[in-house]
């Protein structure tokens, strides 16, 4: 084999693996890292170590204007948790994020099955339907959404009326939390549905047809080979598509944060997310807010704990 | 999409061939039934494509209306009275902060993030792939990690960082906190990429002649075409789409992204004007619809290679 070990190798061009070389080919991938080491540093750890300095610190609106903030140790904490506001935020948190995740998966399988049964032609038609779906930034598709479920002149009230003998005209969708949190479900879902679908079809299709065709010899039905032989086979997509389903809806922002803005009411629609928004960016309550955010990065990273580890055996890291 | 055809076809392989001799009749009732099974099938694939295209579908609807037939007692559902008014008040309407500055920022801000990305994740992943040395498992587990960590959770302190750097409201300030957020995620896209490419063809065209990193742009950096395709599309869809950092950091009617420009549509004070609104949607909406029609083949491609277990 040639051996390619230049004195001088220029850098920025890749050079012979570390194991060959001596040393400045040893400090040739930290010249690599470093970019995106330095960014990573300043825009996230910095950012970090601030967030968990700010959760023990008293940390208004003065203090933004230099009076010198004061340690209150774990003051935040307890506030925190003691205060029913912030359990009944995290509570409805976790049942909004239930629902959208079972509703997610059950019809993301339910349309990826289809795609299996569908010939090439209607099979681009329903891709195309997922397709723009999936594609709509979060933003314009909350507005539009929002726009049909306007009370006055929404094109849902209109159908509503047309179809039933009781006008629907005028209703607001968003004033009651319960419908608020039916039509915020709707819009999830309808988001995240295209996405676990191809994902689920495209693992469907890599299960080999012999196996399938097998278990049919076998005289198994159509719902057994479903359970007995493909949802085994992706397994791995499944866990991978329920815990970033997870982690999506828990931190849900934007579809909230529009709704309530085109009309429902905060104090009894905020999910965790939004709910640091308020105490922190609208109201200044920066070390409190603070506080919560630890609290939820400390939530997200333990659901994520089972996924990193799984990855991290796959990958064989 | 070059995938293998769906489940059914083995049986259509073989049972004709196995019943055939003793009962000639059964295969033709058989197909009938299948064939009326295929048009149920086609007809509820065309309804739920429908459902999931109907809010597109409404939102370029009403861009369409005058504002007399939007706010009007009958439902129009398709623009029978076409116009263009609704987009020439969401670009040039006085009222609001104004739409070609918004458009500038977020192309730069877009511009930006897509090309530092690329560039930064491309040589750590090509650190972390194709050299041995300490601290790299350490790194690569950490930016999994990293990845798990919500924005949401950081706005307050990435918002007072930007600020005591005096980069609150410009595209530098927004388009480093966008970087932060989509590295780890493109590093570690393309590090499987470049796993995917064996040492092995590398070191072939380097026993024909080749220098090393001759071989490795000659042979590996082709490869990995499909690998900056997918993190360059992801780069450009969150420094496009994403709302909630450019809601904390761009407040300024002139430094606003697109996103940020969506919303101020919406005032506390007055009726919404739904046909701007929309027609304001549209133009957000029409590179990224563009763009996903054109890669989305390979949009799923990376969470199933090598998931599928046999």
């Amino acid at each position: 084999m040639s051996t390619s070990t230049l004195p001088a190798a220029p850098p920025g061009a890749p050079a012979p693996r570390a194991t060959r070389a001596i040393t400045p080919a040893r400090l040739l991938p930290w010249l690599f890292l470093a970019p995106s080491l330095a960014v990573l540093a300043a825009i996230t750890g910095y950012p970090l170590v601030r967030m968990l300095w700010l959760s023990v610190h008293e940390y208004e609106r003065a203090q933004l204007l230099g009076v010198p903030a004061r340690f209150v140790g774990l003051d935040n904490y307890t506030a925190t948790l003691t205060d029913a506001r912030f359990w009944t935020v995290t509570a409805r948190s976790f049942a909004f994020m239930v629902v959208c995740v079972v509703l997610t998966i059950t019809l993301g399988t339910l349309v990826a099955l289809l795609l299996m049964k569908l010939g090439k032609a209607m099979r681009l038609v329903l891709s195309v339907g997922l397709l723009l779906a999936w594609a709509m930034p979060p933003l314009a598709a909350m507005l539009v959404w929002g726009w049909m479920f306007d009370s006055q002149y929404g094109v849902v009230n209109h159908l509503l009326t047309r179809l039933g003998s009781t006008s629907w005209m005028g209703h607001s969708w968003l004033i009651d939390p319960a419908s608020f949190f039916a039509v915020a479900t709707l819009v999830v879902v309808w988001g995240a549905i295209p996405f676990v679908a191809f994902t689920l079809y495209a693992g469907f299709t890599q299960v080999p047809g012999e196996v399938i065709e097998a278990a049919q010899l076998d005289g198994a039905s159509a719902r057994q080979r479903f359970f007995g032989v493909q949802v085994p086979y992706v397994r791995s997509i499944y866990v991978v598509l329920i815990v970033l389903s997870m982690i999506w809806d828990l931190k849900v922002f934007t579809q909230v944060f529009v709704l309530q803005g085109i009309g429902g009411i905060k104090s009894e629609t905020s999910t965790l997310g939004v709910y640091i928004y308020e105490m922190g960016m609208a109201q200044g309550h920066y070390g409190a807010a603070s506080a919560i955010a630890v609290i939820f990065t400390v939530l997200m990273l333990v659901i994520s704990a089972y996924y990193v580890r799984a990855t991290v055996k796959e990958e064989e890291l | 999409m070059s995938l293998a055809p769906a489940g059914p076809a083995p049986t259509t392989a073989t049972d004709p061939g196995v019943v055939r001799p003793a009962a000639p009749v059964t295969p033709r009732r058989r197909s009938r039934r299948r064939r009326a099974a295929a048009v149920g099938w086609g007809v509820l694939a065309a309804l739920v494509s429908a459902a999931f295209a109907f809010p597109v579908y409404w939102m370029v609807n009403t861009s369409f209306l005058p504002t007399n037939l939007i706010s009007g007692p009958d439902l129009h559902l398709w623009p029978d009275q076409p116009t263009l008014r609704n987009y020439d008040t969401a670009m040039f309407g006085q009222v609001r902060s104004p739409f070609v500055p918004a458009l500038g920022t977020s192309l730069q801000v877009t511009f930006l993030v897509l090309v530092a990305a690329m560039l930064l994740a491309f040589v750590a992943s090509l650190a972390v792939t194709r050299f041995r040395f300490r601290g790299r498992r350490a790194f690569v587990l950490s930016i999994l990690v990293v990845q798990m960590i919500p924005a949401e959770a950081m706005m307050i302190s990435v918002f007072q960082m930007i600020d005591s750097a005096q980069l609150l409201n410009t595209v530098v300030g927004l388009g480093v906190v966008y970087l932060a957020g989509v590295l780890p995620f493109t590093i570690w896209t393309l590090r499987g990429f470049v796993n995917g490419v064996p040492v092995e063809l590398e070191e072939a065209a380097m026993i024909d002649g080749c220098s090393r990193p001759r071989a490795f742009w000659k042979v590996t950096f082709p490869l990995l075409a499909p690998g900056l395709v997918s993190t360059g599309v992801f780069a450009f869809l969150q420094a496009w789409n994403e709302f909630i950092m450019a809601l904390i950091i761009m407040t300024r009617p002139e430094s606003m992204t697109l996103p940020v420009w969506l919303r101020t549509f919406q005032q506390a004070t007055k009726a919404t004007d739904w046909g701007a609104l929309m027609a304001g949607s549209v133009l957000v909406a029409i590179p990224v619809v563009v763009f996903f029609l054109l890669v989305q083949g390979r949009m799923t491609g990376g969470l199933v290679s090598g998931a599928v277990k046999g």
